[in-house]
């Protein structure tokens, strides 16, 4: 599969990544020797085989409903970027 | 002996004996870190204040008699900077976490000072563990001991490093592909993968969390059996940490001492013998190293891991597809950087990690986001995890008729910086013998067993059955003593 500027540029997008302009040209061009690479998984033959989404233990994890102390406000913000009282503050979302 | 080059086990019986103080060997390794990793960069965050106190602590709890109830208290130990430390700086190398400091440790961090040990500083990596060579750390390079020119594999470089220019006296790293082992290889120390689930990853920044696993990085066999000890066991914070016994992993060597490796099977991949690009320095010494096991009295056979042509093309379609679901947390709102620029949401986000990440990390963002788009998702993701179910099939059939299975760590010794850089599938193909056991969940090990002639360090890996770390330990333990390597470490 090879991919174009346009397509990484759309992927981007995607990912929430603005892909700086001198990068593209060589990112569609790495990204599509490594896609080449990977097409070979089209040459497996996976009929029959599982999916294997992890490697733990396949059990389900339970715990008990309880209610237990969390390290309040001025603990959990004390990494943000931007603060107003007890909450994050990001720029405009909507309009 | 100086006291930087002591191991664990050394270490820990000359605090009890008095011989020397904690803040003695902490000091000893600052002065090293000091004199040395100017050169080197295997630190990214050196907490000297916080060392030379736990240290001071720890002198007191040891003439209060309590060193033989604590295994690791006042040894100096580094971690990868992947780990989270309550109160200081954790970075994943990375820009976008350059100033990120946690609030709580890793569960493993916890064990760790909960067994008295002292953590001396954060090391460097490929940043958020993307990498094989720590080249592409948002901060430095790394360079290896033995040979400056040379890197020192990765992504736990910066801990493979420290161990074996003996700036700490044991290391924590993580493999995701194999980010513990080929380091240790590259610069001639000991490093396990636990199996999936053994070691909780509470606390460690993930990657992709179906495949990273935290492992030690030390001197030698017996030291990586201590840290296991400390660092194994089920955690409830961490959904994936497995609800089984954590055996005493030093047994292991007491073991091989009673029985030996007599009646032990190990089986050789014949697809792994057949690449091509293996350097002849490797194969010799993965030759050799059959030789050594087998005077142990452990009996060869050949095995078929037969999807092994497709494991990498399917661990670089999971890895980055579990990789790119990662790091979207890392979005300007909560922790790290934040570009400042943007007038709207959308804008933040994008300029964030944009400026936040490096090339590599936004490679992989960017396949692993295409592999999982609609229209892709069957074509990439879907038959990967297939291949993977397969790839672990293949490993349980080979199991059957062995206990171990041996194979080089990577196909050459540490390549030269720059080399690779520009060719991140060159780079990719390095992993194609270790990340097999990633995907199957597998442990492994790798022990140093030769010098190249250009005077690199080479390893063996050995993997086993899932939880069957004691074989793993037993027949490291019986090479490494039978193998008896005169040049351990890099003349610094």
């Amino acid at each position: 599969m090879k991919i174009t500027q346009k397509d990484v540029e759309y992927i981007a997008h995607l990912s929430r990544l603005e892909v700086d302009e001198t990068l593209v040209d060589k990112f569609a061009e790495q990204i599509s020797s490594i896609l080449q690479y990977i097409d070979k998984l089209k040459d497996a033959d996976v009929s029959g085989a599982a999916l294997m989404a992890g490697a733990a233990l396949e059990n389900n994890v339970f715990r008990q409903d309880e209610v237990k102390a969390s390290p309040g406000p001025d603990v959990t913000l004390s990494n943000a970027p931007e603060r107003h009282e007890d909450f994050y503050m990001v720029p405009r979302v909507v309009g | 002996m100086d006291l930087h080059e002591l191991t664990i086990e050394q270490a820990k019986k000359g605090l009890e004996k008095k011989e020397f103080s904690s803040v003695d060997l902490v000091n000893a390794m600052l002065d090293r870190i000091d004199r040395l990793d100017g050169d080197i960069g295997a630190f990214i965050t050196v907490d000297r204040d916080g060392a030379q106190n736990r240290a001071k602590e720890a002198d007191i709890r040891i003439s209060n008699g309590e060193a033989s109830k604590l295994p690791l208290l006042g040894i100096p130990l580094a971690l990868k900077d992947l780990l989270c430390t309550k109160g200081v700086k954790t970075t994943c190398a990375s820009k976008i976490l350059e100033n990120f400091v946690p609030q709580y440790d890793a569960t493993v961090v916890s064990m760790l000072k909960d067994a008295g040990a002292v953590i001396v500083g954060k090391t460097n990596l490929d940043e958020f563990a993307m990498g094989s060579s720590t080249e592409n750390s948002g901060f430095h390079i790394t360079k290896n001991p033995w040979n400056k020119e040379h890197v020192p594999g990765g992504s736990s470089g910066g801990s493979a490093a420290a161990v074996a220019a003996r700036m700490c006296t044991a290391a924590l790293g993580t493999d995701t592909g194999g980010s513990i082992r080929q380091p240790a290889s590259h610069c001639g120390v000991v490093g396990i993968k636990p199996t999936y689930g053994r070691v909780s990853r509470y606390g460690l920044v993930s990657y992709a969390s179906s495949l990273d696993q935290i492992g030690p990085i030390t001197k030698d066999v017996t030291d990586s059996a201590i840290l296991l000890n400390v660092i194994c066991g089920h955690d409830p914070l961490d959904s994936t940490s497995a609800n089984i016994e954590t055996p005493d992993f030093t047994q292991a060597i007491t073991k091989f001492k009673t029985d030996g490796l007599k009646g032990m099977k190990a089986g050789i991949p014949k697809e792994f013998l057949s690449l091509k690009g293996l350097d002849p320095d490797v194969e010799a010494a993965f030759n050799n190293s059959k030789k050594i096991l087998q005077n142990l009295g452990v009996e060869m056979i050949e095995v078929s891991l037969p999807q092994t042509d497709y494991a990498v093309a399917a661990y670089y379609v999971i890895a980055p597809s579990e990789a790119s679901s990662n790091l979207a947390r890392f979005d300007g709102v909560r922790y790290g950087f934040r570009d400042r620029s943007a007038d709207n949401i959308i804008d933040m986000y994008k300029k964030t990690k944009s400026k936040g990440f490096g090339a590599e990390v936004q490679r992989r963002i960017i396949t692993g986001t295409y592999a999982l788009s609609a229209g892709y998702y069957d074509a990439y993701y879907g038959r990967a995890t297939r291949v993977r179910a397969m790839i672990r099939d293949d490993f349980d059939r080979a199991f059957e008729s062995c206990d171990l299975i041996i194979s080089p760590v990577a196909p050459t010794p540490a390549f030269k910086i720059g080399e690779n850089v520009d060719d991140p599938l060159t780079m990719y193909l390095t992993d194609i013998f270790t990340l097999s056991t990633n995907m199957a969940g597998l442990p492994g090990i790798s022990v140093p067993c030769s010098i190249s002639s250009n005077g690199l360090p080479i390893g063996l890996q050995i993997m086993a059955k899932r939880f069957d770390e004691i074989s793993l330990i037993k027949a490291g333990y019986g090479f490494e003593q039978s193998l008896g390597l005169k040049e351990r470490f890099p003349n610094i």
